[in-house]
């Protein structure tokens, strides 16, 4: 009997010490981006098509302020409401202090510098398909950028999801660096891809989630959700639901007018405006791909 | 109480008369003024569509109906807007409407949205007429600009 109870102990602390070992915050190495050289230029269309100043930017900034990422933004979800966090390059209170490599391992690990998980609702769950030529050149880009030393204000999530521990599992469940869109694509849908799946992590909004929150993917990828703030939806992007022809998204990706000429609105707006700064090549590249939808399992 | 009978009769009728033509929907509470400038918005719709369609190669490139709908554009930005936006029809107030009501509290930042209208609708007068291609460039502008406004003061569906 006590040995049984010994026995079941000790797979008792091996199951919980794996746990612990599978679900720890993941850091790689400086090997990754080894000869890699970031070019601001290019890390410039990374960080329009990324939308990165659309959720860190001031709440309502314009012009050359959307580049001061100062944070402060607040995105209510079912699991509390987050709010961005400042990441300027003000060492103290933004990412100054942050090298190529962090960058990397919070793009496509979700953890921190300092070995923490930080949470899903930064999409690195979308930003996991960057090239390691993209972050250096991101991180490249960013380093132009101003510092602002407004301090990060916490999150305000409800218990359990405050416990930080909790998204190594997540991670365990959702974060595959693959594609989902998968077989024969042209290279006009191979860069939609990049653009969809990566960059603009269209799936972030556009899918469908579990009860755990991860993207469902397969038939369900980009058939729209309800809005985890509580009020609307976001649209179906599959064809025949989306019925938009090319010229259709392109004009909407453009100028933000849809086929009815109303124009963009909520937070799509932003990632028009985004759309609209890359080049043409790449809007119809996002049509392109959004055209090859919806995913059969 | 036989004099009463008349006139008790017809407020009768007129009560069965409004519960008959207003219908079982609140679309007739929604005030004149959203209906008039829902209407205005109509009509930028139907003549962006013009240009639109243009733009996206859907229909030929034709100058003098670009133009017309350019000037239109121009019109509409120029119309008096106080009265089809008074105070008190915004979304939290009355159904019907998605104009937030801190449109109210920020009159001089409407005031530079409309500007900016305004001068997208002028920036594309000059351009509809002179080629496809000013016709396309000139799209981007005015989007930004209707949406500028519909992104701070419209709620999300």
């Amino acid at each position: 009997m006590r040995r049984t109870l010994f026995a079941l102990i000790l797979i008792g602390l091996v199951v919980a010490a794996l746990g612990i070992y599978l679900t720890r915050p993941r850091l790689d190495g400086p090997q990754v981006l080894d000869g890699l050289t970031g070019d601001a230029a290019a890390g410039a269309l990374v960080f329009t098509a990324a939308g990165c100043a659309s959720c860190h930017m001031a709440e309502g900034a314009t012009g050359d302020d959307k580049l001061v990422l100062t944070g402060g933004q607040r995105f209510p979800s079912p699991f509390g409401t987050f709010t961005a966090p400042n990441i300027s390059m003000d060492p103290e209170h933004g990412i100054g202090g942050w090298r190529a490599l962090d960058l990397w391992n919070a793009l496509h690990h979700g953890t921190s510098p300092e070995g923490q998980h930080l949470y899903p609702a930064f999409p690195y769950a979308s930003y996991v398909r960057m090239t390691p030529q993209q972050v250096v050149d991101l991180h490249a880009y960013i380093r132009t950028l101003p510092a602002d030393p407004t301090p990060s204000t916490p999150h305000d999530l409800g218990f359990p999801f405050n416990i930080r521990a909790s998204l190594g599992g997540w991670k365990l469940l959702y974060l595959r660096a693959g594609w989902v869109m998968d077989g024969d694509l042209t290279p006009e849908e191979t860069r939609g891809r990049v653009i969809v799946e990566a960059l603009a992590h269209c799936a972030e909004c556009h899918s469908p989630r579990d009860p755990l929150g991860g993207s469902k993917t397969g038939a369900d990828w980009l058939t729209g959700a309800p809005n985890p703030a509580g009020r609307g939806t976001f649209p179906d992007l599959t064809p025949p639901e989306l019925d938009w022809s090319t010229g259709d998204l392109v004009e909407y990706f453009t100028s933000g007018f849809t086929p009815e000429y109303d124009s963009a609105g909520g937070h799509m707006a932003h990632v028009v405006d985004n759309l609209a700064a890359l080049p043409e090549t790449d809007r119809t590249a996002v049509a392109a791909y959004l055209k090859r939808l919806p995913l059969t399992e | 109480m036989p004099k009463f009978r008349a006139p008790l009769l017809s407020l009768a009728g007129a009560a069965v008369a409004i519960a008959v033509f207003a219908g079982p929907g609140a679309a007739q509470d929604v005030p004149a003024a959203v209906k008039a400038r829902q209407s205005q918005m109509q009509l930028y719709a139907f003549n962006l569509g013009t240009l639109g369609a243009m733009a996206k190669g859907e229909a030929e490139y034709d100058a003098e109906a670009a133009q017309g709908a350019a000037d239109n554009l121009v019109a509409l930005t120029s119309l008096a807007a106080g009265p089809m936006w008074a105070p008190g029809t915004d979304d939290m107030s009355i159904d019907g409407t998605r104009t937030l009501a801190t449109m109210w509290d920020n009159f001089p930042d409407v005031m530079a949205k409309g500007t900016a209208l305004a001068e997208a609708a002028g920036g594309m007068a000059a351009a509809a007429g002179t080629d496809l291609a000013s016709l396309q460039a000139a799209m981007g502008p005015l989007g930004g600009a209707c949406s500028a406004c519909h992104k701070a003061y419209r709620a999300p569906e």
